[in-house]
């Protein structure tokens, strides 16, 4: 079961679960990639199908658990009921160096805990109070975030004037982010308004670039990394060592100031484009910084995006960049030795969110293991088109992926390891299969650089290879 | 420092060598932060009574809550029933948030679908969603009842689920006779304990219309409340049958979360039959371990069903006598040999480690019903609880714990703290530091802050497994909580006197 064909009518008997009207809109989601094709020939971003148990989440936990809640600076409001905030509290593994609750906040829950009367009367006025406490409470923040949850773009409230009289009274930074879970069709338009907001709140058009910037030709920004477990850090311990300086790290123990500095950097890299692509667009358009997609999952892409980031600036940096990949090579190679053997030839099923499905393939490759079946929570059409670089003939394609579809796509496909999220985990351990959640690096990393890589050929051995699956059998039972 | 394959170094190591160390001091070149020594000044600042005064004249902002949402409870409400569905009205966020927070809990998958509403259904409201998703669901994942709750988005907007589950049938989305109870459960009122009373109120009630009979079934049928320990499932049952009482367990989450890796995934697990959950309106009576987590569903079984109720709390040696004598009055079976044993068993280890917790001195925080129970417990023991504080408080709570506090020697210096955070706990521990601190994982963060080591008792528990696989109520739920509360007492006793000629004079052996 392996040809184009098979896997259609996988597909095919997969859907006829459904009544009649979903299968129609479910079928243009779900596809076969063929050898060749510059795409992958599934609908994307549109509107998950009510009662099929998507795994998506909103545009709050895009603008506020991704692309906000890293700035470790500021103080990040859940604006609303108590809800979103709690469980989005601490989730993201964004780490961070600071002393939470005196200069940094990242691992801290503040919420306007909206109740009845707030809904009746709205929520304004006490914004304007929380501001105020806050600043008082945590007089090193460096300014503040308010994120709308679903009630306050139902309630018609004017977060923006409270922000504008906030930012004049306290002379710091207030974004209002409009990031209501009902906007768009999953996290990715929060990403979108999150962007949208560091583009009208933080970059100041009047005042262009910061002057006062001591700039060198060889500033760098590090845009679409989140600092799980660490991994802007092993990304940029890469970009340091060929020469350049990084300015700025979005939004992975990021600050304020770092964005505010970035529009003077000469080059802006991006890892996960389907989050940050829109400022990084932006600053080309405005500031005329060109930037660059790369990729540090597994020594090949590394080595290949250190060599295309070097070829952007002069001779040295190139020349660096050689010393660096060869000076890593050898490690790389061992890692490879011991792990390969262990991995090799073992079939991979990968569900993420905007990036990974396509950027960790090349990971598992390096490891000598297969991707059978790949797909994207939110992930739009141009993602689509650049997974056909990194997927081959007859592999599975599914965007946002139903829980049902996706634990029949398993027992017909049999991966050797499933690659997903938390709520998927248990589903599948539960199948005897080794599974890793890809978004937390289930509690390890980093994964990005080549210390990451170290780390993630261990732990797909370790997740593959453990003796307790051999347990589940009862051997009594036949 | 490149990797060695034979010793890969992980977050936990790596970032502390050298490289990474000067990286991170270049990195602070564009921070924009503040110097080092004012950090430390303003670090030194919040442990001051200034600042606890300070941070307790807030009048809105809520930082680090110990609450959760409606929705929340209404979904661990649902899975107690018998291939039974949560399926939430709303945004679709929430849903993908709730499942999250129980897989990390539980370490389970937790199966619950939304009904995906978006702009469109802000404007027009969420029947069109509704109808669909409950044809989606239904057809999918052929579950044998779907429960509705509902997020705070089809609150504000006035969704009518009672109109909308009957068109739904109307249409033929779903059979005319397929149970679709249903509650409303605003995230702007209450929190998840309220969520998850409102749902079993309405999954009662659904199930239960013209179910009334005559006479009674002889049954008595127990609510275990918010319950997010698996063990405590087990314990309830134990102690039900060893009374020999013929209970319907309203509802049963145990088996859907704690199910046996079989190799084969199956959906549902277990859960109280529907026609037993039907039926419980003819039972002698309902009785609950949990008060908040209840209040409005026995309300409704006393005035609709006619039905007496009462509210226990077995927890500690107390509660749990109490609990089994109700249940032999209820039942005129004698107390069996069996739990006496238990019992003496657990009165037994508590005389054995009595001297290493007597006047200890405690922080809690928790929801209501399970602060109460370990105020119990811990005035059993002779610790005294100094700062007890719920976020989600009600006036009720706040009398009961004062009662029982005032009325035990050991409760003398204990403040209630009702409706207040974690960041005012992280003042009270600062300004009036107590030996341990009870509470869920997110107390890991006052541990860091202010030393004080932290016992994990409560919801959620994410960053040490498998401790909601054991019991806290009954007897030998009274020896689990003995065990962490006095091994983490001796735990951090030996981390103190650890330093070799030192503190390791009273580094000792026996202990």
């Amino acid at each position: 079961m392996s040809t184009v064909e098979d896997r259609k009518q996988l597909i095919k008997e997969v859907l006829d679960a459904y009544p009649e009207k979903a299968r129609k809109k479910r079928a243009k989601h779900l596809g076969v990639y063929e050898e060749g094709k510059s795409d992958c020939g599934v609908k994307s971003n549109k509107k998950s199908l009510p009662g099929v148990m998507t795994a998506r989440g909103c545009a709050y936990a895009g603008a506020k658990g991704v692309v906000w809640g890293p700035i470790k600076d500021m103080i990040h409001i859940s604006h609303g009921p108590v809800g979103c905030g709690y469980y989005s509290w601490s989730g993201r593994r964004n780490y961070y160096i600071g002393t939470t609750g005196v200069d940094t906040f990242g691992t801290m829950q503040f919420t306007s805990d909206f109740q009845e009367r707030d809904i009746v009367f709205g929520g304004d006025k006490k914004l304007k109070v929380i501001i105020d406490e806050l600043d008082e409470l945590f007089p090193l923040n460096n300014g503040f975030t308010i994120n709308s949850e679903c009630p306050i773009g139902l309630i018609g409230d004017d977060i923006e004037a409270v922000a504008r009289q906030k930012s004049k009274d306290i002379g710091k930074t207030v974004v209002p982010v409009r990031c209501e879970g009902f906007r768009g069709v999953s996290q990715s338009l929060g990403h979108h308004i999150a962007n949208d907001t560091i583009r009208d709140w933080v970059f100041k058009p009047e005042d262009e670039k910061e002057s006062t910037f001591d700039s060198t030709p060889y500033d760098v920004a590090i845009i679409g990394d989140y600092n799980i477990g660490g991994d802007a850090w092993s990304s940029r311990i890469l970009l340091e060592e060929i020469g350049l300086r990084v300015v700025a790290q979005w939004s992975g123990d990021g600050t304020l100031e770092e964005m505010k500095l970035t529009p003077n950097v000469k080059l802006n890299l991006i890892h996960c484009y389907r989050s940050m692509n829109y400022i990084s667009r932006y600053m080309e358009e405005k500031y005329g910084i060109p930037w660059l997609e790369y990729n540090f999952f597994g020594p090949t892409k590394i080595a290949e995006s250190l060599r295309a980031i070097a070829a952007k600036f002069d001779e040295t940096i190139q020349q660096k960049a050689e010393e660096v990949i060869a000076k890593y090579e050898p490690t790389a190679k061992a890692i490879l030795d011991k792990y390969t053997p262990r991995l090799q030839g073992k079939k991979v099923m990968m569900m993420v969110g905007g990036l990974r499905p396509r950027h960790v393939v090349p990971a598992f490759k390096d490891l000598g293991m297969e991707i059978v079946a790949t797909g994207y929570e939110f992930a739009h059409g141009d993602d689509y088109k650049r997974t056909t670089d990194y997927v081959k003939d007859s592999t599975v394609i599914y965007d946002d992926v139903t829980g049902y579809e996706f634990e029949k796509f398993a027992e017909t496909l049999e991966p050797d390891l499933v690659a997903a999220g938390i709520k998927e985990k248990y589903v599948f351990q539960k199948m005897g299969l080794p599974f890793r959640q890809m978004h937390s690096w289930d509690y390890s990393g980093p994964y990005h650089g080549y210390d990451g890589f170290a780390i993630f050929a261990r732990d797909m051995d370790l997740a593959l290879n453990s003796p307790t699956w051999d347990l589940i059998k009862t051997p009594w039972k036949k | 420092m490149a990797q060695d394959p034979n010793n890969i170094k992980d977050h936990v190591e790596l970032f502390h060598q050298p490289e990474y160390q000067e990286l991170f001091e270049r990195k602070q070149q564009c921070e924009g932060m503040a110097p080092a020594e004012e950090v430390s000044k303003f670090a030194e600042w919040t442990k001051t009574w200034e600042y606890r005064e300070k941070n307790f004249d807030r009048k809105h902002s809520v930082i680090n809550p110990a609450k959760a949402c409606q929705p929340l409870g209404a979904i661990l409400a649902a899975v107690g029933f018998e291939e039974t569905l949560p399926f939430v009205q709303g945004s679709q966020g929430c849903v993908a948030y709730f499942r999250t927070h129980f897989s990390r809990h539980f370490k389970e998958p937790f199966n619950a679908a939304s009904s995906s509403m978006t702009e469109d259904a802000a404007v027009f409201g969420g029947m069109k969603n509704l109808i669909d998703g409950l044809a989606n669901s239904y057809t999918l994942y052929k579950p044998k009842m779907i429960a509705v709750s509902t997020t705070c988005m089809a609150e504000v907007i006035g969704d009518d689920l009672s109109a909308f589950i009957g068109n739904a049938k109307n249409e033929g989305a779903i059979p005319e006779d397929f149970p679709v109870p249903f509650a409303h459960t605003p995230s702007f009122v209450g929190s998840h304990i309220t969520g998850y009373d409102n749902m079993m109120k309405g999954i009662l009630s659904y199930l239960t219309k013209d179910q009334k009979k005559e006479s009674t079934n002889g049954k008595i049928n127990f609510i275990p409340g918010f319950e997010t320990y698996s063990g405590n499932l087990r314990e309830m049952k134990h102690l039900v049958n060893a009374m020999g009482v013929d209970a319907t367990i309203l509802a049963d989450n145990e088996h859907n979360l704690d199910s046996a890796n079989t190799g084969e995934y199956k959906m549902y697990h277990g859960g109280t039959p529907l026609a037993a959950a039907a039926d419980s309106i003819n039972a002698e009576a309902t009785f609950a371990l949990q008060t908040y987590t209840t209040s409005k569903t026995r309300q409704y079984i006393e005035k609709e069903w006619g039905q007496k109720t009462a509210a226990f709390r077995p927890w500690g040696i107390k509660a749990t006598d109490e609990f089994l004598m109700a249940l032999s009055e209820a039942t005129g079976n004698p107390i069996p040999a069996e739990l006496e044993l238990e019992r003496g068993r657990a009165v037994d280890a508590m005389t054995d480690s009595q001297a290493w917790v007597h006047g200890k001195k405690a922080a809690i925080y928790g929801d209501p019903d399970l602060v109460m129970g370990m105020l119990q417990f811990m005035l059993e023991l002779g610790i005294e609880p100094v700062h007890v504080l719920v976020t989600n408080s009600t006036k009720e709570f706040e009398a009961e714990a004062k009662a029982l506090l005032e009325a035990s020697p050991y409760g003398q210096q204990a403040t209630v703290w009702g409706g207040k955070d974690l960041w005012h706990l992280r003042s009270l521990l600062f300004t009036e530091p107590v030996d341990f601190l009870i509470g869920n994982s997110y107390g890991k963060y006052l541990w860091r802050d202010t030393g004080t080591p932290l016992i994990r008792i409560g919801y959620p528990l994410f960053d040490r497994h498998h401790l909601h696989r054991y019991s806290t109520i009954g007897y030998n739920g009274a020896i689990n909580l003995l065990n962490w509360i006095v091994n983490s007492v001796l735990d951090e006793l030996d981390r103190n006197t650890i330093v070799p000629s030192k503190t390791d004079i009273s580094y000792d052996l026996i202990r």
